[in-house]
């Protein structure tokens, strides 16, 4: 029986050590593809599309990794995670990096043992109300009836917001995007309060969009970023870098249109080492010499995924605002590629 | 003969019966208007029906848009609901991610299903001997056709999805939990001690734990306890939690008509000589399954709701379709119109299954 029960540990032991110490990459590269966790739906960021595709702005970042390891955006599995299942997912090894709207936290970077490689959009908890309320700031929103997405970080900003400000509210619990839009167009609250893009999608989506106003106020930070596992910094390095390299072709003015073009050799060298054609750049992550021209072919730079999944001319109709690049006056700032 | 003047001869006319005592007359009074209460009670029933059956008339199929391309599009063209959505999106709510070329392969499956259950279900069928090996290998020949092998390109179970995917829980569920909802029935009133200890045990440990959280060891802890690098299939994991899940609620329905079993009927089996197998299968569970029925249709019913409950561990049922959907800005919404078509798709399931139930149980009434 003791036998058993040390064979048993063991066995554990190792699948937790094997978890947490294989080389991801290899492992990738063994199955064939990247395995990525994404939202089960959210507009603008996991969505199907007619063709039953997933598409949107946490999707795109996911084919953007397939590119950098394979070369090829297909090379790719999605697990659709709910905020319950999503950290877990992860931590057990079955999904290798998770694209899903994830705010970084001091807790879940280091309670949960998980990796933040980066902040692809810095979000914000906001308001919206109907315009026939005449409320036009959230300090306003004394006894306000609230719709609020329970189990998530706004749940929390949320109370802060009002204590701290002194007020009341009664919290109307809902699960989902689509269940608050029911009951905030039914009456059954006043406001609904979530992240700023997950509101514009909300407004987007009313039949009368100029009837709902969304308070100036941001009550919160949501960096939202994708994740790895703690205790891999190679496969860390590959993620933090894909987005890295995202942010840094919007700024060299490197697209899709003429990547190729310019992966023939330019007079900037940065925009050279980027693109493989000086250093030895690719194999230092284990990658191809061309992988970023790879991940440019497949995705387009930051600006592009942005445009087209959540930009001002897409339904959600989000301007780029803190998430311009520091050049445009924004705060997206990626470390140099030397 | 003079004195029989007052004899009326001619066979007097048969008249109709009172028009108030047959048919639609009849009914009516009877059923609607037969005391002051129950008029009142019809006319308030009428009026409240007034007010909604129109309405939802109008909204689900006189106003309704079912060509659009976009809610936009639905907006311009009608008022009433915009099954637009459904529509377009109808190949994703059947088989979720399933690749288009291979359909048919789900088709077939489903359309054998029918083939396999039939001489389960009905003994008035032709050669239904022969039929019934049929459906005791078609959970072979579902897998083939479904997942693969024998030529047969593989498809990953993670593409299964919307009622494909309901339909391969509901039926796996449903056919797995049955037999061993009985063995567990059985072992719970066994003499052994350690299988009755062991079948409480179980069935008191499923019954005490949510379905939910199942789901959430399945999707979540079991890969804690696999050895490193072995991916157990999420459906198979989800297939086990739910086939012991409706198990332990089968065995306590069945344990109901067991112990309904007048002592006499074991005893009569004993005297005749016949060992606990035979008791069990021919005298004791034709006759405890029978006074079972409702219970254990119940429970099916019960489960293939259930099936829903997969969307919290990310799989794609039909609500999983619906959600991926309206995330689209293209349809973002429209969540009365998909939730209205799901729950279309399960009330004529349970349905089904409800009325099977009611007609087996006519069949097999022998209390006459």
């Amino acid at each position: 029986m003791r036998k058993l029960i040390l064979l048993i540990a063991a066995g554990a032991l190792a699948a937790v050590t094997s978890v947490a110490g294989a080389a991801t990459l290899d492992d990738v590269r063994a199955k064939g593809h990247v395995q990525c966790g994404i939202n089960t739906g959210l507009p603008g960021f996991a969505y199907k599309d007619e063709a039953g595709e997933w598409q949107g702005f946490d999707v795109d970042y996911c084919r953007a990794v397939a590119a950098a390891v394979f070369g090829d955006a297909g090379a790719l599995k999605y697990t659709n995670l709910t905020g319950a299942t999503r950290f877990e997912a992860l931590k057990a090894g079955e999904i290798d990096v998770l694209s899903r709207n994830t705010t970084w936290t001091y807790s879940r970077d280091n309670d949960l043992k998980l990796t933040f490689v980066g902040v692809n959009y810095y979000d914000g908890q906001g308001f919206i109300v109907n315009k026939a309320l005449g409320v036009e700031s959230a300090h306003d929103l004394e006894g306000a009836s609230v719709c609020i997405q329970t189990g998530t970080t706004t749940e929390l900003n949320l109370a802060d917001f009002f204590r701290a400000n002194g007020m009341n509210y009664e919290p109307v619990p809902i699960e989902n995007n689509e269940e608050a839009r029911q009951n905030y167009l039914a009456g059954r609250c006043d406001v609904y309060t979530t992240d700023r893009s997950g509101l514009a999608a909300t407004r987007a989506s009313l039949e009368n969009p100029d009837d709902h106003v969304v308070l100036p106020e941001i009550i919160s930070k949501e960096p939202l970023g994708p994740l790895v596992r703690h205790g891999d910094d190679e496969w860390g390095d590959i993620a933090r870098w894909t987005l890295n390299v995202l942010i840094l072709a919007e700024e060299y003015g490197i697209d899709s249109g003429n990547v190729n073009e310019l992966a023939e050799g330019t007079n900037n060298p940065e925009i050279n080492r980027m693109l493989g054609t000086e250093g030895e750049f690719g194999a230092m992550l284990g990658l191809d010499q061309n992988w970023v021209v790879n991940v440019i072919n497949a995705v387009g730079n930051y600006a592009e995924i942005f445009d087209r999944n959540i930009g001002p001319d897409t339904a959600i109709g989000l301007s780029r605002g803190v998430n311009a690049s520091y050049l445009d006056g924004g705060i997206l700032y990626a470390p140099p590629f030397r | 003969m003079e004195g029989r003047g007052h004899i009326v001869h001619e066979k007097a006319q048969t008249l109709p019966p009172p028009v108030m005592s047959v048919g639609i007359a009849r009914w009516l009074k009877d059923n609607l208007f037969s005391s002051p209460s129950n008029v009142v009670l019809t006319f308030v029933v009428i009026y409240v029906l007034w007010l909604i059956v129109p309405p939802f008339l109008d909204w689900a199929i006189f106003d309704a848009v079912w060509y659009a391309t976009s809610r936009a599009e639905c907006w311009d063209t009608g008022d009433g609901a915009c099954w637009a959505v459904v529509v377009t999106r109808f190949d994703q709510f059947v088989y979720g991610d399933y690749p288009v070329s291979e359909r048919w392969r789900a088709n077939l499956a489903f359309v054998l299903l029918f083939v396999a259950l039939a001489p389960v279900l009905f003994d008035g069928i032709p050669w239904r001997r022969h039929l019934v090996g049929f459906s005791i290998a078609y959970p072979v020949v579902a897998y083939i056709l479904l997942i693969g092998g024998f030529g047969l390109p593989e498809v990953e179970t993670a593409r299964f999805g919307g009622f494909l995917l309901t339909i391969v829980i509901g039926i796996t569920g449903i056919s797995a939990s049955l037999p061993l909802g009985i063995l567990l029935a059985l072992g719970r009133q066994s003499d052994l001690f350690i299988i009755r200890v062991l079948c409480v045990a179980f069935i008191e440990f499923i019954r005490g734990v949510p379905l939910i959280t199942l789901l959430f060891v399945a999707s979540t802890l079991l890969n804690y306890f696999m050895p490193p690098g072995t991916s157990f299939n999420l459906l198979v994991r989800v297939l086990i939690m739910v086939t012991l899940f409706s198990a332990a609620y089968l065995a306590e329905v069945i344990r109901g008509g067991l112990q309904a079993m007048p002592a006499g009927q074991y005893e009569a089996a004993k005297s005749l000589g016949l060992p606990y197998w035979k008791t069990m299968r021919l005298v004791i569970l034709p006759q405890a399954l029978k006074i079972s029925i409702p219970g254990i249709v119940n429970s099916f019913i019960a489960l293939y709701k259930d099936t829903t409950l997969v969307i919290i561990i990310g799989l794609l049922d039909p609500l999983g379709i619906g959600k991926a959907t309206l995330s689209d800005t293209t349809w973002q919404g429209l969540s009365t119109e998909v939730y209205v078509f799901v729950a279309i798709f399960f009330f004529l399931c349970c349905f089904g299954m409800s009325r099977y139930s009611a007609w087996l149980e006519r069949r097999l009434h022998t209390g006459h």
